[in-house]
């Protein structure tokens, strides 16, 4: 129950666009067709399904206080957290470099839309700000895992009704001075108001 | 008649290309297309299909089928009005009081949209729509008699910039713009929005004994926090200064206190009729969303967790605005699901989602509004994936 609870809230409640305003860049960038933002999201999806719980093992047995205490009780003491960031960065790239060789290798057609932006999921703040939620919320493993991934399907869910929605803007007459960004700024802070729907659902 | 045509046509010509007010010539066009039949009509050769319905005779079917609601909406502010002060009272007075409360919001929302809509056409050059004028009286009709007039301009003037114009204009939203500005409302000022809805006008030491303005959905939410039977405080409430307030039939035909136009589910059905008679609103759409919603209320019946969980399913379909909401802004073409099968899926899941906010969010005793717009920014993409699965399943028979 409690994990279907985590589920919902990281999907819609806490969405780490609506709420947290994370991965803007990818997610203004890459949503003007469905099928790429589908792409991407379904990378991100990937690329937070393995590194949250990773991050939480790296946490939990390297870097918090006492995390490393199997070693021997000499290191009981022992405190890494300042190495946080880069570790967790650490792994977050290796990955996104993963992620890069599948996708390269099965569907090139993506490889070539998705672009410069894949590379770039490495320092997408989504990610990151995952993990570091993962932290800050004292989960345990699995609990850690359902987060990632529900943070994933949030933020896909999010793209691709951007995608959608931009694509039908074609038909509109966007004054000129807020074509592009402009707008798709706009529509996402309706949307905004669209997915606060769920605030304070519990089951 | 004649003699405004005759004036019309004199000064049509400062309006025209090139002359002094080329400008405001749109502003001039819609002022003589809504007064007379335009004269334009589609040339015989090279068009295939010809009809008499265009966007502007599409409107006025709208605001004919809200009128109902708008009579029975004045009527009933009146009526609420003496009902709380524990009077009997003339069919004129409470006419009258109804009047004094909601002719003006509707002039404000009017003012303001219309004029922000002026304005655009004259600097946008782009033809001024009938749209605002249903979009004007939705406006109105989903909020409580209460309601400042000041909040109802800021949120007319909201939903027309940002909600609208933004975008282009009328049929060119993504959102549907009346509940855009029921939505600003209602996270902008939630204490005149929400809670204890409008009841009478005066102050509090006036009511009779035992008054409260709670709907039934603020017993809802009651019952979930405190346990107590939905059911019995429904029909234990009124007691003493109107009994049997929350009847299942006093709610279908609206006698309640709630926001003007959205509580009679009669009215409401009476629009639905002339909408889907003269082929404006989608008959699946408004079906579908009260098909959602009393599947929803059954599921959750058959889970019973909470007292509000246990309401009969049917009850859902005539509290709150669920019947204004399916009929009036769920089947607007502009941000509905545009494909056959879509209609179905946006309708089943706008009344699925405003069940399952109204008894599982404490947070918001109303589903309806947050439901639509919810799905209004999915209903791109629910077409997106119901166009792409056609055309899969049509080339699978073309290969064959």
């Amino acid at each position: 129950m409690e994990l279907i609870n985590i589920g919902i809230r990281s999907i819609f409640i806490e969405n780490m666009i609506f709420a947290y305003f994370l991965g803007m860049c990818s997610f203004l960038a890459v949503s003007k067709k469905v099928s790429t933002a589908i792409g991407l999201g379904a990378a991100v999806i990937f690329v937070l399904t393995i590194t949250t719980p990773v991050n939480w093992l790296l946490q939990e047995y390297v870097l918090k206080e006492g995390g490393l205490t199997w070693l021997g009780a000499s290191f009981a003491e022992v405190n890494l957290e300042f190495l946080q960031f880069i570790m967790f960065i650490a792994v977050i790239a290796a990955m996104v470099q993963l992620v890069e060789m599948i996708i390269e290798k099965f569907s090139p057609s993506l490889y070539g839309t998705l672009g410069i932006f894949l590379p770039l999921i490495a320092v997408n703040c989504a990610i990151l700000g995952s993990s570091l939620f993962m932290v800050q919320k004292d989960y345990n493993l699995s609990e850690a895992t359902v987060f990632g991934f529900g943070s994933g399907i949030g933020w896909m869910l999010a793209i691709v009704a951007l995608a959608a929605i931009r694509e039908k803007l074609k038909y509109s007459n966007v004054p000129d001075g807020l074509k592009g960004l402009g707008i798709t700024m706009i529509i996402t802070g309706l949307m905004g108001i669209a997915f606060k729907s769920f605030i304070g659902i519990a089951i | 008649m004649k003699f405004l045509r005759d004036a019309l046509d004199k000064t049509k010509s400062h309006f025209e290309k090139g002359k002094k007010f080329e400008k405001f010539y749109y502003i001039f066009e819609s002022i003589d297309t809504l007064m007379f039949t335009p004269k334009e009509t589609t040339h015989a050769k090279g068009v295939q299909i010809r009809d008499a319905v265009d966007m502007k005779r599409m409107m006025m079917t709208v605001i004919i089928a809200m009128i109902p609601c708008l009579l029975f909406g004045i009527w009933n502010v009146g009526q609420q009005h003496f009902i709380a002060l524990g009077q009997q009272a003339e069919f004129l007075d409470i006419i009258l009081i109804g009047a004094m409360k909601v002719v003006p919001i509707i002039a404000v929302s009017y003012i303001v949209g219309l004029g922000i809509e002026f304005t655009f056409s004259v600097f946008r050059q782009h033809p001024i729509n009938e749209g605002f004028l249903v979009t004007g009286m939705l406006i109105p009709l989903v909020l409580p008699a209460t309601i400042p007039l000041w909040q109802v301009a800021l949120a007319t003037a909201f939903a027309v910039i940002i909600g609208k114009e933004a975008f282009g204009g009328t049929g060119m939203n993504i959102l549907n713009v009346a509940l855009t500005a029921r939505a600003f409302l209602y996270f902008a000022y939630p204490s005149q929005i929400s809670g204890e809805v409008w009841t009478f006008i005066g102050d509090n030491a006036q009511a009779v004994a035992g008054f409260s303005g709670a709907t039934p959905l603020a017993l809802g939410a009651d019952a979930v926090a405190n346990g107590t039977n939905m059911m019995t405080s429904m029909s234990s409430f009124g007691e003493g200064w109107y009994d049997n307030i929350y009847s299942f039939s006093n709610m279908f035909f609206g006698f309640m206190p709630g926001s003007i136009g959205e509580t009679s589910t009669l009215m409401c059905l009476i629009g639905a009729f002339i909408l889907i008679a003269t082929g404006v609103g989608s008959w699946k759409i408004i079906f579908s969303v009260f098909a959602g919603a009393y599947g929803m209320g059954l599921i959750l019946n058959g889970f019973g967790a909470n007292p509000f969980m246990d309401m009969p399913a049917h009850y859902h379909l005539v509290i709150g605005g669920l019947a204004f909401g399916a009929v009036f802004m769920a089947s607007d073409p502009v941000t509905a699901a545009q494909t056959e099968t879509g209609k179905w899926i946006y309708g089943f899941g706008i009344g699925m989602l405003t069940v399952v906010i109204r008894v599982l969010n404490p947070a918001y005793p109303e589903g309806i509004m947050l439901a639509i717009l919810f799905f209004n920014v999915f209903a791109p993409l629910i077409d997106f994936y119901v166009v792409k699965a056609n055309k899969k399943r049509r080339l699978q028979r073309a290969t064959v």
